[in-house]
């Protein structure tokens, strides 16, 4: 498959106007300049869309940085007349609240949202019947082609009218546990409510992942254990399972990152507050880098939106090194999947 | 198996039992984890419906001709009028405005990574790519906001910046299914192409291309859905507004998923008991509507990339 002139195409510019010194060694090329500036021209082309990718997100995080510096480098009086930054004027002490609001909510998301797209997983790969199991994994699929915006109506006039019987329920009788500390807040404008709508929305990916990782269990360890007697139960935590564990792993931490990233859900649902609690079910207590910059942003001077930018900057960052070390964990996967 | 001849007639009982069925504890964990299992798959079900039904229910009754067909110019309080069609039109020149940036390049950047990458440059385009699909949507629009804040000056607003927003969202997504689609070529094709001394550029417009066709213009059409359904950064890039925009490169637009906020975000109107004509929930109502144009444009397109997909596929293998 390999074509004679791949070689000299890779490095070549498209716009080189110089003629080629030596013909590629292949007679059809070599006869025909006009064609293999064309050749040279397409593979230069393509070459820079690529290479337009790295400067893309260069660029993100050259902007945003640019444009967050006059907040970062401010003197605490100037920000300190922004109404909501804290009297001090210290960016810092904006962002913190915010970033632990962040991952409290992706954390929340996540707990809930990982053993239930776990039996989703596994009942299309192992349960379901094979001719019904692809129809299922679509109307997972359905579930991440909702907008998110929708996600935040539906969370903020449906579900939260309906799930105030259960937080009052949670706040009465576990408020003894911080987590669940009561009296619960009404409306459920709380970071509980958030977090269920958020593993919702992170379930899809999460399901679609450890989906495709189960389905390439090797077939011959699954028919091991189940010649050796065990039930299917027993064969999925015996084969299946181990197998998988890595690729469950990296589906959890892109679903981590997408709950992190989410923004209107968050916005339509939550009642803002900059605390550190973990009361999950009081109003008014926690809030996210995302939702905050949509809330602040339209109303903000030069100088806000510059710390808002910084923020989301922070957001960047954090979003950057969850993602990384998914795909880290999945290339590791892949080079040892070989051995089986 | 060797040969059983003088095998005692009464086996016990318990021996077969024992061979073919796990014991009772055993047997009912496996029960209850099937139980487990399927109950988590009704319980994903539980939102998926109740999201379908509800935007359905509250949708339809305010879906008329006239609701596509008028802007919110002069709409205010709780008065039984107004529409989206100001958003359709946001819409669809923003997202379009991204599908004509993102395609080229996402396409072209499939076309290196399959045809020509090799080397650190392409395990670097490789890995963020990867890295781009988890940028938040949030951080797009920052960005696209940033870059043009810097040429236009603070507080910049117009159609272009939300396409360049949605265009770093979308990008990665096309890159992904152009590469998937190509990689399935066969190179059998390709090698045909050579023999015959077709210089290999021409092999990729006119043989690689044309058989990933379907599957490309699928990968499209899904990642448009992806898109055209992002809120957040078209509030911070395009802002709000009721009346009609036509111009991309001039002042604000609206969009279709910023309407369902915006609509959202203001709430119950209060009417006084003597005026007839107010609806308290217009606004809700009108938020309802537009998510379920919104849901139901992005299922059409989930639906026709899949027929695409299923009826335009070359045949595979021989």
């Amino acid at each position: 498959m390999t074509h004679p002139d791949r070689e000299p195409s890779v490095s070549s510019i498209p716009d080189a106007p110089t003629p080629t010194p030596e013909p590629p060694p292949v007679s059809t090329q070599g006869t025909r300049p006009a064609k293999d500036r064309a050749g040279r021209a397409f593979a230069g082309l393509s070459t820079g869309a690529g290479a337009l990718i790295l400067l893309v997100l260069a660029a993100v995080a050259g902007f945003l940085l640019l444009e967050a510096w006059p907040a970062i480098q401010a003197p605490a009086e100037e920000l300190a007349k922004i109404s909501w930054i804290p009297d001090d004027g210290s960016l810092a002490r904006y962002v913190g609240p915010l970033v632990f609001g962040t991952l409290l909510g992706a954390v929340l998301a996540l707990l809930l949202a990982v053993p239930v797209a776990l039996g989703i997983a596994l009942f299309i790969s192992h349960y379901a019947p094979r001719r019904l199991a692809s129809a299922l994994g679509y109307v997972v699929d359905l579930l991440a082609a909702i907008p998110s915006v929708i996600y935040g109506l539906w969370g903020g006039l449906w579900l939260a009218p309906r799930v105030q019987p259960l937080w009052d329920w949670l706040g009465a009788n576990l408020g003894f546990i911080p987590l669940f500390e009561g009296p619960a807040a009404t409306p459920p404008r709380v970071m509980m409510t958030v977090g269920v709508v958020l593993a919702v929305m992170i379930l899809p990916i999460i399901t679609a992942v450890s989906r495709e990782v189960f389905l390439q269990t090797p077939r011959l360890h699954e028919e091991a254990a189940l010649a050796l007697g065990a039930t299917r139960w027993e064969m999925v935590r015996m084969a299946v399972l181990p197998f998988g564990r890595s690729g469950v792993i990296s589906a959890s931490m892109l679903g981590l990152g997408r709950a992190l990233g989410e923004t209107m859900a968050v916005l339509m649902i939550l009642s803002p507050g900059l605390t550190y609690s973990f009361a999950l079910l009081a109003a008014g207590r926690h809030q996210t880098i995302a939702a905050n910059i949509a809330l602040q942003f339209p109303e903000a001077s030069p100088l806000g939106v510059s710390a808002l930018i910084a923020t989301g900057l922070a957001l960047f960052v954090i979003t950057l090194l969850v993602n990384m070390a998914a795909r880290w964990v999945v290339a590791r996967r892949a080079d040892f999947s070989g051995a089986n | 198996m060797a040969t059983t001849t003088q095998r005692p007639a009464a086996a016990p009982p318990s021996t077969r039992d024992l061979l073919t069925r796990p014991d009772r504890r055993r047997h009912l964990t496996d029960r209850a984890m099937q139980g487990v299992v399927t109950l988590a798959f009704l319980l994903a079900l539980v939102p998926l419906i109740s999201l379908v039904w509800t935007v359905v229910a509250n949708g339809i009754e305010r879906l008329s001709p006239y609701f596509f067909v008028v802007s919110m110019r002069g709409v205010f309080g709780g008065m039984d009028a107004g529409g989206i069609y100001h958003a359709i039109v946001g819409t669809l020149m923003v997202t379009g405005f991204a599908t004509l940036i993102s395609v080229p390049i996402g396409l072209l950047t499939a076309i290196y990574l399959v045809e020509y990458g090799r080397g650190s440059l392409a395990r670097a385009v490789t890995f963020f790519v990867d890295v781009m699909t988890g940028i938040p949507s949030i951080v797009a629009g920052l960005f696209a906001y940033a870059l043009f804040a810097v040429f236009f000056g603070p507080g910049v607003r117009f159609g272009v910046v939300g396409a360049v927003a949605l265009s770093v969202l979308m990008i990665p997504v096309v890159v992904r299914s152009s590469e998937e689609m190509l990689r399935l070529v066969p190179n059998e094709l390709r090698e045909a192409a050579y023999a015959l001394g077709v210089p290999k550029w021409l092999t990729i417009l006119k043989v690689v291309l044309r058989t990933a066709a379907a599957g490309i213009v699928t990968g499209v059409m899904l990642a448009i859905a992806r898109v055209i359904g992002e809120t957040a950064p078209l509030l911070i890039t395009l802002g709000v507004i009721d009346s009609i925009n036509y111009n991309l490169f001039e002042g604000r637009m609206m969009t279709l998923p910023v309407y369902v906020f915006r609509q959202y975000s203001q709430g119950l109107v209060p009417c006084s008991p003597d005026q007839l004509d107010c609806i308290a929930t217009i606004n809700y109502d009108r938020a309802w509507a537009a998510a379920l144009v919104l849901i139901g444009i992005v299922l059409l397109l989930n639906l026709l990339a899949r027929l695409v997909a299923r009826y335009f596929a070359p045949a595979r293998g021989h």
